[in-house]
């Protein structure tokens, strides 16, 4: 009994660390990440390409399913839009919008 | 921002461990002691410089050493340009001192010797460094002895200019500077698998632009050890045919493909193929290459009869060699040899080992891109695009449906983007400023 919940409070402890500490998520982050030699690191582009950066997250996966389909022109992205699920899409938007 | 089960799940494991029963949850063979795993990073490149600033920044904990003989970061990326006379050395040229903050320890010395079971390197200067994971990220090795007289005093006048420097791409520059008009530039493309498919043919036409402009009555010679054009073969072909006379009487430039340089001799000024003796007043040849000299000295050069490391794609380990990691040109793997690739997969390796580090398994399905970008002339660019996912079934890293291709044509807006391209890179590499005034033009 006295263990169990030293053990409860224990992971209660650890949890609340464990929040603050793990809150990212680390795949949208890399996948993100993927991105930075066109867009610029944290999606801060230094030239032409635009910066991914704060973007409202609806226009961003519209975009990307819009180079998907076609319906935006573009240079490259169709390629780079045809090789991540929708469900990244959403993650990267997640990701981007959340950079000041 | 909300943690779903797996994430919660995984997240406890780790604090736990942490906070309660030391470093259960970390990798065994990693001493995440109180001053956290050391990593030793060879060469800052653009695999090495990227893998070190983003492990920095994805696991803060890591101690990471980077050693790096040059004072500067030289840019191959845009090195063509400055044989065009568009740019000058200074632009391609970039500043370590960022990357210098970023990391833990940067040592100005080359690695000179491994010992894997120890789990060190030693330095030319004579230093030593433990390491918990080792990277090598070293580049490409040239392989002189491969082309007969091409030793270090035919290598005074004949330069490569596949590693770009003031010594090698300057002096090439200053060489078709002082050719007269009426001149010839020969030019070798290696054997695939080597650094940048496209680069030798974009090398073509950006000194054809430049003789175009200054030396029109001179000429540009290909010889290329490969059957035919290796990347975006009608793009160039446009470009040339398009800018360069290409398929008349009156082309600039002679495309002669399965025409691998031999023998060079740069008293006479003749490169031998196996058919062929060819004058030049200027000769650029690109001996072949191997993985890097030190992964060499490391013993990780399994693939490719010995040439070339193979690596585990989810965590770019060395498949000989336990904590020892390669990245960039050295690989063998699906990818090209490309920096926007050493760039991606530095990244791949600094969240594997991250996640590791954090007590986590490595991304099972990771994602990387490439892109390069190519000029056709001054003015015009087009690209090629290809992502990778990692696919079960092949146990390999392969496009999807349709995430791969090349420009339908050139243009002056990817030129724009080529720069921008350039740029962005060379900030995410080596951490430049927002407020960094850079120079070069596309
Ligand atoms: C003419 C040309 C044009 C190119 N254009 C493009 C382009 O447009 N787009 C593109 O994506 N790619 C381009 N590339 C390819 C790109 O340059 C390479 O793919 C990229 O540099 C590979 O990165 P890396 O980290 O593997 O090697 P490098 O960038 O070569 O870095 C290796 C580093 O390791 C250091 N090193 C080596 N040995 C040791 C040692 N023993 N100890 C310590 N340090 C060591 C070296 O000094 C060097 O700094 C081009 C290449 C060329 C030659
Ligand atoms: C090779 C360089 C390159 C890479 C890599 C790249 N992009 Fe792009 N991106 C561009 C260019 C260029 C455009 C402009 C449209 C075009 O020409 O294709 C663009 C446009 C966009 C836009 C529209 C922005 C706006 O303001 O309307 C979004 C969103 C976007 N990219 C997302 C991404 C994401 C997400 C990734 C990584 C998975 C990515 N891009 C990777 C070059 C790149």
């Amino acid at each position: 009994m006295k263990n169990s919940l030293a053990v409860t409070l224990l992971l209660a402890g650890a949890l609340g660390t464990a929040a603050s500490a793990y809150a990212v998520d680390t795949r949208a982050r890399f996948i993100a990440a993927n991105c930075s030699y066109c867009h610029g690191p944290d999606g801060k582009s230094r030239g032409a390409v635009p910066s991914l950066a704060g973007l409202e997250p609806g226009y961003f996966v519209d975009q990307m399913k819009a180079f998907k389909d076609g319906s935006r022109p573009g240079t490259v992205m169709k390629k780079h839009a045809n090789g991540y699920t929708e469900a990244e899409y959403e993650m990267m938007a997640k990701y981007f919008a959340a950079i000041k | 921002m909300t943690i779903n089960r797996r994430d919660f799940i995984k997240a406890s494991a780790g604090a736990v461990g942490t906070a309660a029963l030391g470093n259960l949850a970390g990798c065994a063979s990693v001493q995440t002691g109180s001053a956290g795993p050391k990593v030793v990073v060879v060469g800052a490149g653009f695999g090495g410089a990227t893998f070190a600033r983003y492990l920095k920044l994805w696991a803060p904990q890591a101690q990471i050493t980077v050693i790096e003989p040059n004072t500067k970061f030289v840019s191959c990326p845009f090195s063509n340009t400055v044989l065009a006379g568009v740019n000058q050395m200074e632009d391609i040229t970039m500043p370590y001192d960022y990357l210098k903050q970023a990391v833990d320890n940067f040592v100005p010395d080359t690695v000179t010797a491994i010992d894997t079971a120890k789990q060190t390197v030693t330095t030319a200067g004579g230093k030593t460094f433990a390491y918990d994971k080792l990277v090598l990220a070293g580049g490409v090795e040239l392989l002189f002895d491969k082309v007969q007289g091409y030793d270090a005093e035919a290598q005074k006048t004949i330069k490569h200019a596949w590693k770009a420097s003031a010594d090698q791409t300057g002096v090439l520059r200053q060489q078709l500077e002082a050719m007269p008009d009426g001149g010839t530039f020969v030019m070798s493309v290696p054997m695939s698998p080597y650094r940048c498919p496209p680069g030798p043919y974009e090398r073509a036409c950006m000194v054809a632009t430049y003789f175009k402009k200054a030396k029109p009555k001179s000429k540009v010679i290909i010889l290329d050890g490969n059957p035919d054009i290796a990347s975006k073969k009608p793009l160039f072909l446009a470009a040339w045919k398009k800018h360069y006379g290409y398929g008349t009487d009156n082309s600039m430039i002679d495309y002669r493909p399965n025409n691998m340089p031999r023998m060079v001799d740069a008293k006479t000024m003749i490169v031998g193929t196996e058919f062929d003796e060819v004058k030049g007043d200027v000769i650029n040849v690109v001996p072949p290459m191997r993985a890097a000299t030190i992964t060499g000295i490391a013993g990780v050069r399994d693939g490719n009869s010995g040439n070339w490391c193979t690596i585990d794609y989810r965590t770019f380990e060395s498949k000989v060699t336990k904590n020892v990691h390669v990245l960039g040109d050295s690989t063998l793997t699906n990818f090209p040899k490309s920096g926007s690739v050493a760039n991606n997969t530095g990244k791949m390796c600094a969240y594997a080992l991250s996640e590791e580090f954090a007590g986590r398994q490595a991304d099972p399905a990771p994602v990387v891109t490439n892109t390069c970008y190519s000029a056709g002339s001054e003015s015009t660019a087009f690209h090629v695009a290809t992502v990778f996912r990692w696919n079960e079934e092949k146990q390999s890293m392969v496009p999807p449906p349709n995430a791969n291709g090349i420009s339908s044509e050139e243009s002056e807006l990817e030129m724009a983007y080529m720069e921008s391209w350039a740029r962005n890179v060379w900030a995410d590499t080596l951490g430049l400023p927002e407020s960094y005034n850079f120079t070069a033009k596309g």
